[in-house]
């Protein structure tokens, strides 16, 4: 840090910022006062009042039917669609394809899929949320076991085929295995991912079934009040932990 | 009978990998196709057709949809809006390329954790994120205190493009450090030296070789802060306070409000063709200073 100068300004403003925010949600959710700023001693109340909230178990139920889901598709297509270009294909084209998802934006995904299924008749539910997330899911799926596919030696595989095995059995036993980082933290991506997807799901989403963001939208809208600030920290702690986990799996942060 | 193996081994293998093809990029291009291709040209073809009556799309053929995104009602939303979007970006280009420079002299242990710390905020609930500066910036607020505390405040902070750009800025400020970061961790410290021992000033050093080559990497950090913060309706809406109005407003309304969906349509289009039009730019500049750098 020391050897820095002058450039230790810039980079502790940013992190002061990028922290900032959130260190004041999480202490003003141990808040006892109501009012926001003003300290009325420390207190789990508001998170005690988070499980008695039935909107937001609901939307969490919704959410994680959705999250887990969507995960398992994404994965598996993610996976296969990362091998099929990185050893089949080796088309630019289609692995930019592969990775639009991620870079088209949300609002546009979301307006497209509404008109599409309004189009084909399918209804708007947990179903078609779940569809849409499996669209961008794959695509981050893909991303991280591309850059993993670029590091494995093809010639393993090769060599399992030469021995004998068959395709499926080489599959099985030599890609899966050292693919298997880059799958899990892929995973976990979409996970919390699709855990905080709002704009999709806005579009998408029928009325009955909101999801946990659909619910904590109708919340603020409505301004400051504790329990969100509870929840928000549980969330934050969701995905900090899920996020790391994904980091320390892949020891690659170029990935995520 | 060697030649006869070497023809059986070759349609092996030509049928293992049409086989590979089927199986692994098959499913997925598949799902591409209909869940991601079709809906993005449902919304091209969308634009072209009249408004039916309770949302949705008569098919007949229209240009009117194009020509009212000319109205000054909606120039006016569209350059409000690459105005904001704007300033969030140069914004996050400001701090985002100094921050990205002291990443990559850190010790490389506190490199990696210094990356994650400016990563993590990116993956948590976006509208939690939002909600962070309600809190911070409403008149009750820590900052609005502080300001009176000094006898400055308190300030109207809260529901002004000033909050807007400060929400946006927050929430894309990572998007822009980890392309710079990228850019700037390839670039070869020799080449500096180089120019400094030739006796560059940092300044010139500055301007002539890094800026250069980490201009890409800039470019791709600018068009990651300035397409969503374009298309965002949650921030206008939350921090403007209804005030400032941006396509991404205008678009979810013609979708779920007016029920004009050709008309929310083009507007998407114009979203997606800045996308397409600042992803070429990116990629000729690219282009045009690795080429540069070979002929050099």
């Amino acid at each position: 840090m020391r050897s820095l100068g002058w450039l230790r300004v810039p980079l502790i403003a940013t992190l002061i910022f990028l922290y900032v925010p959130i260190v004041v949600l999480v202490v003003m959710s141990f808040n006892a006062s109501r009012l926001p700023f003003v300290w009325g001693g420390f207190s789990l109340k508001w998170y005690g009042a988070l499980f008695q909230n039935a909107e937001i178990l609901e939307g969490l139920t919704n959410t994680l039917i959705v999250a887990l889901c969507a995960t398992l598709f994404a994965t598996i297509l993610g996976t296969l669609i990362a091998i099929g270009i990185a050893r089949y294909f080796r088309s630019s084209l289609l692995e930019a394809f592969s990775l639009a998802p991620a870079i088209l934006p949300d609002i546009v995904l979301g307006i497209g899929l509404l008109v599409f299924y309004v189009l084909v008749g399918i209804g708007l539910g947990l179903h078609s949320v779940l569809l849409a997330h499996v669209v961008f899911g794959m695509a981050f799926v893909a991303a991280v076991v591309t850059a993993r596919l670029s590091q494995t030696d093809p010639s393993l595989e090769e060599a399992s085929r030469d021995l004998g095995a068959s395709s499926v059995v080489t599959f099985l036993r030599i890609t899966v295995p050292s693919l298997a980082p880059a799958i899990i933290a892929g995973a976990l991506l979409v996970f919390t991912l699709s855990l905080d997807e709002f704009v999709i799901a806005f579009f998408t989403d029928g009325p009955s079934t909101p999801t946990l963001p659909i619910v904590i939208y109708s919340m603020v809208r409505f301004g400051v009040t504790p329990d969100i600030n509870a929840l928000a920290t549980l969330l934050m702690v969701v995905s900090f932990t899920v996020v790391i986990a994904a980091q320390r799996i892949t020891r690659l942060t170029d990935a995520v | 009978m060697a030649a006869g193996t070497t023809i059986s081994g070759r349609g092996a293998t030509r049928r293992r990998a049409l086989i590979g093809r089927l199986v692994f990029t098959g499913p997925g291009l598949a799902y591409l196709l209909v869940f991601m291709a079709i809906p993005v040209l449902l919304v091209i073809v969308d634009s072209f057709f009249t408004r039916g009556r309770y949302g949705g799309v008569v098919y007949e053929f229209t240009l009117e949809n194009f020509a009212r995104a000319f109205e000054p009602v909606y120039v006016q939303v569209l350059w409000n809006s690459i105005l904001i979007a704007g300033i969030t970006t140069i914004l996050a280009l400001l701090i985002g390329y100094p921050t990205a420079y002291a990443i990559t002299k850190l010790p490389r242990n506190w490199r990696t954790v210094v990356l994650i710390l400016v990563i993590l905020p990116f993956w948590t609930n976006f509208l939690i994120r939002t909600y962070a500066w309600i809190v911070l910036l409403n008149s009750e607020g820590p900052i609005n205190k502080a300001l009176e505390f000094v006898g400055l405040g308190p300030l109207a902070l809260l529901y002004t493009p000033g909050a807007v750009v400060a929400g946006l800025l927050y929430a894309y400020l990572p998007l822009m450090i980890l392309p710079l970061y990228a850019s700037m961790e390839r670039l070869d410290p020799e080449l500096r030296e180089a120019a400094s021992n030739l006796g560059a000033s940092p300044m010139r050093t500055f301007r002539d070789i890094t800026w250069p080559l980490t201009l890409p990497g800039a470019m791709i950090g600018a068009i990651f802060v300035f397409v969503p913060s374009l298309g965002n309706f949650v921030v206008p809406e939350l921090l403007g306070g209804g005030k400032t109005v941006m396509v991404g407003n205008l678009i979810r309304d013609q979708f779920l409000k007016a029920r004009d969906w050709p008309f929310g349509a083009v507007l998407a289009l114009s979203v997606i063709g800045l996308l397409v039009a600042l992803f070429t730019a990116q990629a000729m500049v690219s282009r045009r200073i690795t080429g540069k750098g070979r002929h050099a």
